[in-house]
């Protein structure tokens, strides 16, 4: 038995040289269960949840509050205590009918179907990217020409964000996903991103209704912000959650699967030869990426027993989705990647109600992206020494740098 | 045949059994919540079924 003293303290730090796997040996030694308590950052305690079976559970239960504002909330970084305006709208982090409420004004746009219709504007962002990649190497950056710019095109595109003005909101969400960015300087970028989101609603908003465009945000306040369902901050809010959650992640999907596949070019050659094996292979990606690494926090408010252990109201518990994705009882051997096996159980895009609205999306580009990559690409390989690579540091969603390659 | 039921109140949208079985659920144009189009498919896709209430996040589809 551990002491309260010598807990682990988590989000773990990277084991050094390899990015694909979760645990330093020495934190894998220090685990002794299923659930495993951990101190975080603030000095608090939380559970850890990582069996599959285990972490559905846990975020599929109304026993689990995903409201960061709530006192014990285990936050996964010190953060600046939450305002009004930094929660109204953020759904993300709201329980119940807050949340349901946002979330359905949002969810059609995101259907496959919907997502169907706009597959010539990912193709067309992808291509565009690639032809920048060809033209500034070889050697190039792969994460500055082509993982970046794909969904951060669309994701503009598609809510009415100038892609010209990609280089400040990219820095701004830096700011705000980074786990050890000091609490300061995440309320000021917070407070910049929102005066951008602001202005860009406010140039809607002087538009004259019949003129304005067919783009998420417009259409949000002729519908939603005209009309009194939303107010001026909720809508704020709902542009900057879309915004940093429809680039960054699927960014640094792309470029830690261009990564994985250029070292296992067996399998690269494989999609080169037949494009129809891209959805599994993309499942078997997300699964074994799982790019939200540390995990989604949330608090007990009520006791609830998962697994083996009983989580008391006012405890945090952290449902670690990278290992969840790699359960034995579920995967077989689920530390191997292989493109051919059953993937689709995975939990990269979350469980429960939160489970990821924009996933359609991701895999929509991620599946072109990775298409057309080995189509044009097909000797695609590193440009600098694998322990070159740099990764992004210790941030919500865990990625590459830069991917310095050539071909 | 088999006979399945969605919760309309319990959805999230999140579209996981229109990608796991197309002919029998879709998700309605104003907010995206699972709608049946088939609620009485044949045996034969007992299995994917499954799967797709397995892969439903918010427990919204039975089977019986
Ligand atoms: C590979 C890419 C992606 C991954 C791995 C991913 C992962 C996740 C995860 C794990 C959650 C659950 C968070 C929680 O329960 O606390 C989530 C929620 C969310 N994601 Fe994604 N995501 C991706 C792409 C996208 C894209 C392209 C969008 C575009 C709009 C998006 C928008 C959202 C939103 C708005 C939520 C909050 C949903 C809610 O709280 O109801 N994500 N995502
Ligand atoms: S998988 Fe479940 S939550 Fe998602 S659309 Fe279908 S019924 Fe709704």
């Amino acid at each position: 038995m551990s002491t309260t003293t010598d807990l682990p303290r988590y989000p773990f730090a990277e084991p050094p040289g390899q990015p694909f796997g979760l645990l330093s040996d020495l934190d894998r030694h220090r685990f002794d269960g299923p659930a495993t308590k951990v101190r975080l950052p603030n000095g608090s305690d939380a559970w850890l949840i990582t069996r599959h079976a285990d972490v559905r559970a846990m975020l599929r239960s109304p026993a689990f509050s995903a409201d960061a504002s709530r006192p014990a909330f285990p936050l996964l970084r010190p953060e600046p205590p939450q305002r009004d305006i930094d929660r109204k709208g953020m759904f993300i982090r709201m329980d119940g009918v807050d949340h349901s409420r946002i979330r359905r004004m949002l969810t059609s746009e995101f259907m496959i179907k919907n997502i169907r219709r706009i597959e010539p504007l990912i193709q067309e962002a992808v291509d565009n990217a690639l032809n920048d990649l060809r033209d500034a190497g070889p050697p190039a950056d792969l994460v500055h020409h082509f993982a970046l710019p794909v969904p951060s095109m669309v994701i503009c595109h598609l809510l009415g964000v100038p892609y010209a003005d990609h280089a400040r909101f990219q820095q701004l969400s830096r700011m705000l996903i980074g786990l050890n960015n000091p609490a300061e300087e995440i309320r000021t970028a917070s407070d910049e991103l929102r005066a951008y989101i602001r202005s860009l609603i406010d140039k809607v908003r002087e538009t004259d209704p019949g003129a304005r465009g067919e783009d998420l945000i417009s259409r949000l306040v002729t519908e939603r912000l005209d009309t009194g369902e939303l107010d001026e901050q909720e809508m704020i809010n709902i542009g900057i959650l879309l915004l940093i959650a429809g680039h960054e992640t699927t960014a640094n999907m792309i470029g830690l699967s261009a990564l994985l596949l250029i070292q296992r070019p067996e399998y690269y050659a494989a999609l080169h030869e037949n494009p129809d094996l891209a959805p599994g292979l993309v499942e078997e990606l997300l699964r074994f990426a799982s790019i939200v690494r540390s995990g989604l926090p949330r608090l007990a408010i009520e006791d609830v027993t998962i697994g083996d252990v009983t989580i008391r109201a006012g405890e945090g518990a952290i449902a670690v989705l990278s290992m969840a994705n790699r359960d034995a009882a579920v995967f077989g051997d689920g530390e191997e990647f292989d493109p051919y096996r059953q993937a689709q159980q995975h939990i990269a895009f979350g469980f429960g109600v939160h489970q990821c609205i924009g996933q359609p999306l991701a895999r929509a580009e991620l599946r072109v992206a990775l298409v057309e990559l080995a189509r044009r690409f097909p000797a695609l390989r590193l440009a600098v020494a694998p322990e070159e690579l740099v990764f992004r540091d210790r941030a919500v969603v865990f990625g590459l740098t830069a991917l310095p390659v050539a071909w | 045949m088999l006979s399945i039921r969605v919760d309309r109140d319990v959805c999230v949208g999140a579209g996981n059994c229109v990608r796991t079985l197309p002919t029998v659920f879709d998700q309605d144009d104003e907010q995206g919540l699972v709608v049946l189009t088939d609620p009485t498919p044949p045996e034969a896709q007992k299995d994917l079924l499954q799967e797709a209430v397995d892969l439903c996040p918010s427990g919204a589809i039975s089977v019986e």
